[in-house]
């Protein structure tokens, strides 16, 4: 219930962030929200010597449209993204994960950047990454670069993120007409991480057949899964039943959950079929122009 | 659960503490205190404010619910050292003039507490629904209170207290709670 | 009580609650907020293994961790015999193990620090050494020949606990074979746990007069205090047992844990104050968990639906030793209210109990001493009786309820039901909730392979432990108590035996002394908890509350009346046999303008010449013996939704009508309602402590053990028929545990109903989507 005590700094910039962690080799974490890693530093299961806490860092929370992209700051809480009306209005997959994250209350404190960097299977955003073709700015000692969130994750709790590293930024292509998303979320109550859940984005072209799709899938594997078959075939399809039932087969193959109290791993791929299929439906309902 | 007996724990190093100014309740107090401390160690055990309560261990129930710059968040997952220079409101500091806050007679008149453990967090996390909802729908208010666990009430009189103080507040004068 | 004035705050009243005060402004006084000069923390190492010995306990970097001042083992307490201790089952139980730990979970040492940051740490820098032993988890298992014997300490040779049965096994036996219908049921409810938002811990101080004061998270002060007496051998007036405020009981907070007697074993050595509380970690995996049931059942009926006999077996599991909290003679509860509101002409029950590698209980989670799982086990197997005849359930039960001319009743098992009017319960539902348009939705449902359901439980509860020459907890008599004092100036303090965690006695305690005095509840204070200071009792639980110190509250307050009629007689200068108490005072027969109140004869009552014969003052205790339980019943129906491809329920409706007899306070009595419904929904739907078969347990956090939230958690609907208790001083049964008792059958059996196109009989709880789903889909024919 209580962790052990560690060193605490309050950098008041990037750059001194990365020199710290740099400083600590590998015995640093970044605290954003922390509401996962004051968890597991409470049930001591992570025991970092030193918590960098970036909260005091300015400009790194922010939720804007520029250079044909979405581009959401780090810091940015959970809870705001949910409420921001550019994300209601034009990037509808991620506003209905927001609304799925944990509870409320979590919501308010947990960061964006800490629910994408974090590495738990359950965490519902990196799903939504994939699906959406994000990518992340992750700056480090030898400067910035953009890791495409497909290629983000390698286990779990394992990202490419370096210890000596911060997520800065997650960069979503800009939404455009047509374009359409949806994320839902299977849950046994309300702040249980997903039995299945699925994050679904459909772009469709001036003939109304689907020009873009991504399909992610969350807490059906050691990480968030981009169901790359699934996507695939979607791509070029208008999107009848037949369409949307195939993805969900496709979805389900793609997955490799895990039986545990939720249910076994027969149940839990059934889900991501069904699921898959729903969300897809509701992508494409939303790409079609309605809600 | 499966705890792996021969996990080496780390031993404790030298002390690490850091001097804080947290403003409680209107209050500003400088406090000493290790990292570690947990935000609802410091208002319970430092500043003897022992209306927030611990229910859990993993920030699912909610009783430790407060404000933090008007937000509601849980107390027990948060360090002190987080809220360095930041506002906190508990639920002593709801009443004030020695006149209690219209969710406070709310929760009162419609018997949405029996044992009083959840309640004070049911509160805070109310006070912010309202101010951010003044007139939320059954269901907004049952989403709005989703992080914070009641064993005794069944919710149902929660959520009537809840409306109670939305009417109250909208036909208070402007300006007020 | 059709009294023409009414008295502020008396019976019936929905007056607001007094104890609120306090909760709203963050003022409660729970043991957390317990603050002592010099207070010490203890914290405890707990067994990751299921069996083990424990070969090793190094406590030298734990005392070198700053702040830690004593490692406690169980050799320590061996020294002062104190490494075990009864259990309220005489059973034994370890306080910290010297030999073997019996469960994952199990406390193995206390660490002592100067603060609770302090303790975390020392309790992590304990090296212990464990040699695993084979783990037995399926009570099942345990009781085969050559399993592993896991009580060798007393002496044993198997597994089995005790065999316990009741009922007329041959004419059972008879009736069944005869019967032209019989169905059987197998049952498992599985180990859940009460779950309290505030978990359990005490602080015990000794001060310089050698006296113990302990404030303790306990639902039975009195009854603790004797336990600790005879355990410890200190003498029972040097212990004081300050039960505070609780958050939530459940039944969760009547055993003695490790946690309180390491604490004052502590307190005793340091000669300092020594604070203990539980993390909900080791709440959920060492304390109070409930139910671990499994059952067969065996119903038989005529062709045309009469119910002739019952029988049920059932396997016990008990964990590693008999701690739950029943009373002495009633090993598996009272578990045969299990032929309900029906009258079977015959029925047997047969209880036996293992010993496991899991924690011990089993009476807790608002169970009335194993009811829920009686009134479960009926109403469920009343549903698949209806469903096996064809016949619509409702009808079934009207036709088989024992009828209202029948009270008081005497069941083939031993029990006499005090009144009860089961088809008007059921009538009121089905009206409230529209039975015959939910029916006919269904059908329409069903042609469009639609999955609904309906589902009834018609319970009958018994509560209210207990009569003396039944009802005993280690010896000591199931009375309860209220000792009741009115000042000169006309206010009133009671102190009871009982102890509210959250049911509301400061108010309504002081509602049945106002209707019994004539004085204000407002003016009226109520004080549970110390044992200093309230009379002797058994505390709060199993909703006996309200037919116990209740009762004693109405009978103190009757002897008050008569001794308060003669001084009113004298005042009034008339005999006592021309006064009579009506409208809430003392008036002349026949004159009604010449009147006292009870206010006036208090003032009285000190400040003039006793009548002859009687004393100063105007006081009274009661000490209430029941003379029989009392009987709460009602009917719930439950209309729920079932996602075809996901398996996922939702509860579409759910109306409760219940009866618990004269209702004190209405208001209180639907919180009562709401939360119990809530904690027999949870059970039905979610939560669960499964083992693995290493013995380790599956849900040992809110990650995983699963309380509903208020999205969850269905809008309860709820009506009220009042059907007096014939013996109590104002007809009240008592109602805490009913819902919790009545809900899971409903829900349930909505259920099943919904699934009836895959001819399921039984989907164990809880029902999750998965279990569900595999219902429908290994037998889809679509």
């Amino acid at each position: 219930m209580y962790p052990p005590n560690f060193e605490y700094y309050a950098p008041k910039t990037v750059q001194e962030a990365i020199g710290l962690l740099d400083q600590h080799q590998g015995e640093a974490k970044v605290l954003a929200g922390g509401q996962s890693l004051i968890g597991m530093m409470k049930l001591r299961l992570a025991q970092p010597a030193a918590l960098i806490d970036i909260n005091r860092i300015p400009d790194l929370a922010y939720i804007r449209e520029e250079d044909s992209s979405l581009v959401i700051g780090a810091l940015t809480r959970t809870a705001e993204l949910g409420r921001s009306d550019l994300v209601r209005a034009r990037y509808p997959l991620l506003a209905d994960a927001a609304g799925e994250i944990a509870d409320p209350t979590v919501r308010n404190w947990g960061t964006v950047g800490g629910n994408v960097s974090h590495g738990d299977p359950g965490n519902d955003l990196p799903a939504c990454m994939m699906a959406l073709g994000a990518e992340f700015r992750v700056e480090g000692p030898k400067g910035a670069r953009a890791v495409p969130a497909r290629q983000f994750y390698q286990d779990s709790f394992v990202t490419v993120l370096q210890p000596n590293e911060v997520l800065t930024q997650v960069r979503i292509p800009q939404a455009v007409p047509g374009a359409g998303g949806a994320y839902s979320k299977m849950e046994r109550k309300v702040g249980d991480f997903a039995t299945a859940a699925v994050a679904v984005q459909l772009g469709l072209g001036k003939s109304g057949s689907i020009d873009l799709a991504g399909i992610g899938l969350t807490n059906v594997g050691p990480t968030a899964i981009f169901a790359s078959a699934a996507s695939e075939f979607l791509t070029g399809k208008t999107g009848t039943d037949a369409d949307l039932r195939r993805a969900g087969d496709l979805a389900a193959d793609a997955s490799r959950p895990f039986p545990d109290n939720r249910g076994p791993v027969e149940f839990k791929k059934e889900m991501v079929r069904v699921w898959t299929r729903r969300t897809a439906a509701r992508a494409l309902a939303r790409a079609r122009g309605g809600k | 659960m499966a705890i792996d007996a021969a996990d080496t724990p780390r031993t404790p190093g030298p002390v690490t503490t850091r001097t804080i100014q947290v403003t409680v309740n209107g209050v500003t107090h400088s406090s000493t205190v290790q990292n570690r401390m947990l935000l609802v160690s410091y208002l319970r055990e430092r500043l003897r404010l022992t209306g927030t309560h611990i229910g859990c261990d993993t920030a699912h129930c909610g009783a430790c619910t407060v404000l933090v710059d008007g937000v509601p968040v849980k107390s027990c997952n948060l360090l002190a050292v987080q809220v360095d220079g930041r506002q906190v409101q508990t639920v002593e500091g709801l009443a004030s003039g020695g006149k209690l806050h219209p969710i406070q007679e709310a929760f009162h008149e419609e018997h949405g507490l029996q044992c009083g453990y959840c309640t004070p967090g049911m509160m805070m996390t109310s006070v912010a629904l309202l101010a951010r909802n003044p007139n939320p729908t059954e269901d907004e208010i049952r989403r709005g209170i989703s992080g914070n666990l009641c064993r005794c009430t069944g919710y149902v009189n929660i959520v009537k207290a809840v409306q109670h103080a939305a009417a109250k507040t909208q036909t208070s004068v402007p300006g007020g709670h | 009580m059709a009294q023409p004035e009414t008295v502020h705050g008396g019976i019936g009243q929905s007056i607001l609650r007094k104890e609120d005060a306090r909760f709203i402004r963050g003022k409660g006084n729970y043991v957390d907020d317990v603050d002592l000069p010099g207070m010490l923390f203890l914290d405890l190492v707990r067994s990751p293994y299921a069996h083990a010995k424990v070969t090793s306990i190094r406590k030298e970097k734990a005392l070198a961790v700053p702040g830690v001042l004593a490692v406690i083992t169980g050799a320590d307490l061996a020294a002062a015999k104190l490494a075990w201790m009864p259990t309220l089952m005489s059973d034994t139980q370890m306080v910290l193990p010297t030999d073997e730990v019996m469960f994952q979970g199990q406390e193995v040492a206390g660490v002592v620090a100067t603060d609770r940051y302090a303790a975390a740490d020392g309790v992590a820098a304990v090296e212990v050494d464990y040699d695993p032993l084979p783990v037995i988890v399926d009570p099942f298992k345990a009781l085969e020949p050559g399993a592993p014997v896991l009580r060798t300490d007393k002496g044993k040779k198997d597994n089995h606990i005790w065999h316990w049965e009741v009922g007329d096994k041959a004419a059972t036996e008879k009736a069944l074979k005869e019967s032209a219908v019989v169905i059987k049921e197998r049952f498992y409810i599985p180990r859940i746990h009460v779950s309290s938002i505030e978990t359990c811990g005490c602080v015990a101080q000794v001060d310089a007069m050698g006296k113990l004061t302990v404030w303790m998270t306990t639902q039975a002060p009195h009854a603790i205090r004797t336990v600790f007496a005879l355990v410890s051998g200190l003498p029972e007036n040097q212990i004081r047992i300050i039960s505070p405020d609780i958050g939530g009981g459940f039944g969760g907070k009547v055993p003695v844990y490790p946690g309180y007697v390491i604490a004052v074993v502590a307190a005793l050595t340091t000669g300092q104050p020594v604070k203990w509380v539980e993390d909900r970690t080791g709440n959920l995996t060492s304390d109070s968990f409930a139910r671990d049931y499994h059952i067969e059942a065996e119903m038989g009926a005529t062709k045309d639906g009469k119910l002739t006999a019952l029988r049920v077996k059932t396997l016990a599991d008990h964990g590693y030793t008999d701690a739950a909290a029943n009373p002495s003679k009633f090993p598996a509860g009272l578990f045969h209210i299990i032929t309900g509101s029906y009258p079977f002409a015959t029925a047997f029950v047969e209880v036996d109990a293992a010993y496991t590698n899991k924690p011990p209980g089993g009476i807790a989670y608002r169970c009335s001493f194993r009811v829920t799982e009686a009134a479960y086990t009926i109403e469920r197997m009343v549903e698949n009786m209806a469903h096996h005849l064809k016949m619509d359930p409702a009808e079934f039960r009207l036709k088989n309820f024992i009828p209202p001319e029948a009270f008081p009743f005497n069941s083939a098992l031993g029990w006499t039901y005090d009144s009860g009017n089961y088809a008007g319960a059921l009538k009121k539902a089905m009206a409230m909730i529209g039975y015959d348009d939910l029916r006919k939705e269904q059908a329409e449902k069903r042609r469009k392979g639609e999955l609904m359901g309906i589902g009834i439980s018609s319970f009958t509860e018994i509560v209210g432990a207990g009569p003396a020459k039944q009802f005993d907890i280690l010896g000591i008599k199931m009375f309860d108590s209220a000792e009741v004092r009115i000042h000169p100036t006309g206010k009133v303090l009671a102190r009871l035996g009982t102890k509210s965690q959250g049911q509301g006695h400061e108010t309504t305690y002081a509602q049945i002394l106002a209707e019994e005095l004539g004085i204000s509840s407002d003016n009226i204070s109520i004080e549970e908890g110390d044992t200093d200071t309230a009379p002797y009792g058994l505390g709060t639980y199993a909703s006996r509350s309200t037919p116990t110190s209740g009762a004693a509250a109405a009978m103190a307050a009757r002897k008050i009346r008569a001794k308060a009629a003669k001084i009113a007689a004298q005042m009034l200068e008339v005999s006592p046999d021309d006064v009579e108490w009506k409208d809430h005072k003392f008036q002349v027969k026949g004159v009604p303008e010449k009147s006292k109140t009870m206010a006036e004869v208090a003032f009285a009552a000190y400040t003039t010449n006793p009548p002859e014969g009687q004393e100063s003052g105007l006081e009274a205790v009661d000490y209430y013996n029941p003379p029989n339980l009392t009987f709460p019943f009602g009917s719930y129906i439950c209309a729920v939704d079932i996602d075809k491809e996901t398996g996922q329920v939702k509860v579409r409706r759910f109306v409760a009508v219940d009866d618990c007899g004269v209702i004190i306070n209405p208001t209180i009595v639907d919180g009562q309602i709401h939360g119990g419904l809530t904690m027999g929904f949870a059970p039905a739907m979610m939560e669960e402590i499964p083992y693995d078969a290493e013995g380790n347990n599956r849900a040992g956090s809110f990650l995983e053990y699963l309380l509903p939230t208020a999205v969850e958690t269905p809008k309860w609907e709820t009506g009220k028929t009042t059907t007096p208790s014939p013996h109590h001083p104002f007809g009240a049964k008592g109602v805490g545990e009913s819902a919790t008792v009545g809900a899971p059958a409903a829900i349930v059996n909505a259920v099943l109903d919904a699934l009836e196109p895959y001819g399921v009989t039984n989907i164990d709880i809880p029902l999750s989507a998965h279990k569900v789903w595999k219902a429908i889909h290994s037998k889809d024919a679509a």
